[in-house]
């Protein structure tokens, strides 16, 4: 890795790792990962001033091929290590990426109260509508006929969430979608995302040729939102509803107050210890 | 054989939920602190919010106490309402005295024999008489007198607590107070029978009052915790409301999570982010946490965790105390997770084990696990001001900027240097991965042995010093104990010492890793250990028999919550054994 020749402005390959991803050809994870450095290449922010934060899943692997500080941690608990070290170094600029299985089925009670708690935080969700890692099973996106898994061979039989439709009720702040076939407005929609005061949420409609090789069709059913983006969550909840779920950019964008605890002022043990004389 | 000292009385107050037993007995102890006593007052409660039974059992002495006493020399009953439920905890004896509202109706017969002698004080009368009372300050004031303690002294406190709720009400009860002070049936019964007299305190200093959730959450700051993240939970939801405006001050924060598994993992990220960070918890939070908690280890994140144990397993009984949660922390995290384990004894042993496990925890980057429990938790005591010494332990090892840095570099010592965040040039992945010196993910067979020997050995080579337990007396018999139940065993030595029998009294502090060569030192000439623990199936016995070398005849006193036990249950076990 020469990081360390590097100097600003650092160019998108600057944020990567040298370590090669084990990703399948064709998955949609590579074109996020390009899209991240090239956000941050265009944000100019310093690799030390970054960090991504995962969880488990094909997806998750990705904080190991950026070259900022990263945690790879347990299953569906990327939000709340990304929440801890928020709140700990608000200086930092926090990005949080995973799967659909590790974000809405086993972390699907941190990504409501993220949503709703609008720490500064970026998260990205990989949506390819199964588990990749653990070879191929339905997750909470996967439609309910789906019968390409061994494990539920007759389908799910269990209607998938809507994850854009789930962070508007759970509160969140920006909601957008984007696309893996397009890169370049993929890496725009970040910029907007981590530019965002508060909670941001992208899915990513990233597919899966292993598992799921008919998603590579999604190319020609992506299209663009046909609407401006709006701050006004009743229409935001209708257009989630009208649509089938392949339209990109930014649905919903509003200013709500961000949580940031502690005021970062030490005022010193001052009286904390005399209270327990009586 | 009387174990009782006419210096030494201990008073239950009961009454029904929101009737004011646990303003009094806390109001009471520190009257007994003003007037130079030492004590302790444990809180009884249902699991009621209101309407529910609540009881203070309050123990003043001339010396200093820091359990309760084997049963209650006096009783005091706002009203009878739920009484049966707290009849077992507050055990009479031949001689106790019953104060009671007749208007409350007759003694329950599963409270009294009818040997005790009854003194009944209308204090609900006595209070309706006078605005904005309550018959709870006439009850302080009953006890006061009965006490000896000063009136004057008395009035300060009662202005200094109720001025803040306004004037009619500081007014009325310090009008009750003195109404029960000046009370003639108590007058009377006093001068009638002998009554406790107050000793010469041993110490003339001033006295420390606080729990031990606080006594934690003061050596979790001193240590250096400056982010907390957490899910309410008895008994320790107090803790954490303790430490949220003080982490405030000292430029920290404290997060309420949406659950336990959110509290870990936020503790580990703002951990990650060079913060020294802990959660604290109670069995069933804490068996969500271990998983996180092996990720801690792996990713050699320091994180402390205090576990406040109550009745389990499940739901169980979240009120009491029982010393039940030691398997889960010896044992419960997945994988070969080498990791360390404190229990605090005592009170001020809470400040100290607290303290000690957050430097530990830093210093050697691992999970820190300290167990409290709720009778240490939600007890207050009345003590001199605690004074420890801690060994020297580094800070975390910080990384300078550095090419090519390896966040996992195999050391002699197994601690690596670790980057914070915002560290030029060093930038990594934390990984619950194995992975080589790098970070890099690694399934090689020699990556994780490295690994796995480095993160034990920096756990099993550090030098823990004095501390790993707390060593008191001598003699060919030994106690062995842990946790709260340290203080009963010292009671019960000092007893059995008044009897010729003079016993060493070990509790162990560092649980993990154990110190079998110290212990094995410590006990030789012994010729006879007696265990004792507050748990049904022996964890701590078989703690011992697992990390331990244990060659004499051993005895184990082994009983569940929720009584407490008792200096007098471990006395005779010396009486039955022979």
């Amino acid at each position: 890795m020469d990081q360390s020749a590097a100097t600003l402005p650092l160019k998108p390959k600057d944020y990567k790792s040298a370590l090669k991803p084990v990703w399948c050809p064709g998955c949609g994870d590579f074109a996020v990962l390009n899209a991240i450095t090239k956000a941050l290449a265009f944000m100019e922010l310093p690799r030390e001033q970054v960090a991504l934060i995962t969880g488990i899943g094909c997806s998750s692997r990705i904080a190991a091929y950026t070259g900022v500080y990263g945690f790879h941690g347990v299953h569906g608990r990327a939000l709340a290590l990304a929440s801890g070290l928020k709140a700990a170094r608000p200086d930092m600029k926090v990005l949080v990426a995973g799967g659909d299985g590790d974000g809405l089925s086993i972390g699907g009670n941190h990504f409501i109260h993220a949503c709703r708690r609008n720490m500064d935080l970026t998260y990205i969700i990989m949506d390819n509508e199964v588990y990749g890692m653990t070879k191929g099973q339905a997750s909470p996106t996967t439609a309910p006929d789906w019968t390409a898994s061994k494990l539920t061979p007759q389908g799910s039989g269990v209607r998938p969430f809507q994850p854009a439709g789930l962070a508007l009720t759970a509160g969140a702040s920006f909601i957008a979608r984007g696309f893996t076939g397009d890169p370049n407005g993929l890496a725009k929609m970040l910029v907007a995302a981590m530019e965002h005061q508060g909670f941001s949420f992208v899915q990513v409609l990233s597919p899966c040729p292993t598992f799921r090789p008919e998603q590579m069709q999604w190319k020609h059913h992506v299209r663009a939102l046909d609407a401006e983006t709006t701050n006004n969550p009743i229409e935001a909840a209708q257009r989630i509803q009208a649509d089938d779920g392949m339209s990109t950019g930014i649905i919903f964008q509003n200013r709500y107050p961000v949580f940031r605890p502690g005021t970062g002022v030490d005022a010193g043990m001052g009286s904390i210890e005399s209270e327990f004389l009586i | 054989m009387s174990t009782r000292h006419p210096c030494d009385i201990s008073i239950a107050i009961t009454g029904s939920g929101g009737a004011g037993a646990i303003t009094a007995g806390e109001l009471l102890l520190s009257l007994a602190g003003k007037n130079g006593c030492f004590g302790m007052m444990r809180r009884s409660f249902g699991p009621q919010i209101r309407g529910g039974e609540a009881a203070a059992q309050v123990r003043i002495s001339h010396v200093p106490v820091e359990c309760m006493n084997d049963s209650f020399d006096l009783l005091l009953a706002l009203d009878w309402r739920n009484a049966e439920r707290f009849a077992e905890e507050i055990a009479l004896h031949q001689d106790s005295l019953i104060i009671a509202d007749p208007a409350a109706g007759e003694v329950p017969t599963a409270i009294r024999d009818l040997h005790h002698e009854v003194i009944p004080v209308p204090m609900q009368a006595l209070a309706k008489d006078i605005p904005a009372a309550r018959p709870n300050m006439v009850a302080l004031g009953l006890l006061s007198h009965w006490l000896g303690f000063c009136s004057d002294e008395a009035g300060k406190l009662i202005d200094e607590v109720f001025s803040k709720k306004g004037e009619q009400i500081r007014a009325g009860s310090r009008a009750a107070f003195e109404a029960g002070f000046t009370e003639p049936l108590i007058i009377e019964a006093g001068e009638a029978r002998p009554r406790p007299r107050r000793g010469e305190p041993a110490f003339d200093g001033a006295r420390w009052h606080f729990n031990g959730n606080q006594g934690c959450g003061l050596g979790a700051i001193r240590g250096g915790i400056r982010f907390a993240a957490a899910y309410p939970i008895t008994p320790a939801s107090d803790l954490l409301e303790w430490l949220s405006p003080r982490l405030e001050q000292l430029g920290g924060s404290l997060v309420q999570a949406e659950d336990e598994l959110a509290s870990i993992n936020m503790v580990i990220g703002a951990s990650f982010g060079g913060v020294p960070s802990m959660t604290a918890t109670s069995g069933p939070g804490l068996a969500l946490m271990t998983e996180a908690m092996g990720l801690a280890v792996a990713s050699e994140t320091p994180a402390v965790v205090v576990n406040v144990m109550r009745g389990g397993p499940s739901t169980g009984i979240p009120t009491k105390s029982e010393q039940v949660d030691l398997n889960i922390a010896l044992h419960g995290l997945h994988g070969d997770a080498p990791h360390l384990v404190l229990g605090a004894l005592d009170h001020a042993d809470c400040i100290l084990t607290t303290e000690w496990a957050v430097r530990l925890a830093e210093a050697l980057q691992t999970v820190a696990i300290v167990l409290t429990d709720q009778l240490l938790a939600q007890s207050t005591v009345l003590i001199s001001e605690p004074s420890y010494e801690l060994p020297d332990i580094n800070a975390r090892l910080v990384a300078e900027p550095a090419e090519n840095y390896q966040r996992y570099v195999i050391t002699e010592n197994g601690i690596s240097p670790m980057a914070i965040p915002g560290t030029a040039s060093s930038t990594y992945v934390a990984d619950g991965l194995e992975h080589c010196e790098s970070g890099k993910p690694s399934t090689a067979a020699a990556d994780h042995q490295l690994q796995l020997d480095k993160r034990s050995r920096k756990i099993e080579k550090f030098d823990y010093g004095e501390h790993w337990a707390d060593v008191r007396g001598e003699g060919v018999i030994a106690i062995l104990t842990w946790g709260s139940t340290t203080a009963v065993v010292r009671e019960a030595a000092r007893r059995l010492e008044a009897q010729g029998l003079t016993v060493k009294v070990i509790a162990l502090r560092l649980l993990l890793p154990a110190s079998p060569k110290k212990l094995t030192t410590e006990l030789a000439g012994v010729e006879r250990v007696l265990v004792v623990e507050q748990s049904h199936s022996r964890q701590f016995y078989r703690y011992l028999r697992a990390y331990y070398d244990i060659a004499v005849d051993t005895h184990v006193l082994a009983r569940p919550g929720p009584l407490p036990i008792t200096p007098a249950e471990i006395v005779g076990q010396f009486e039955s054994w022979s």
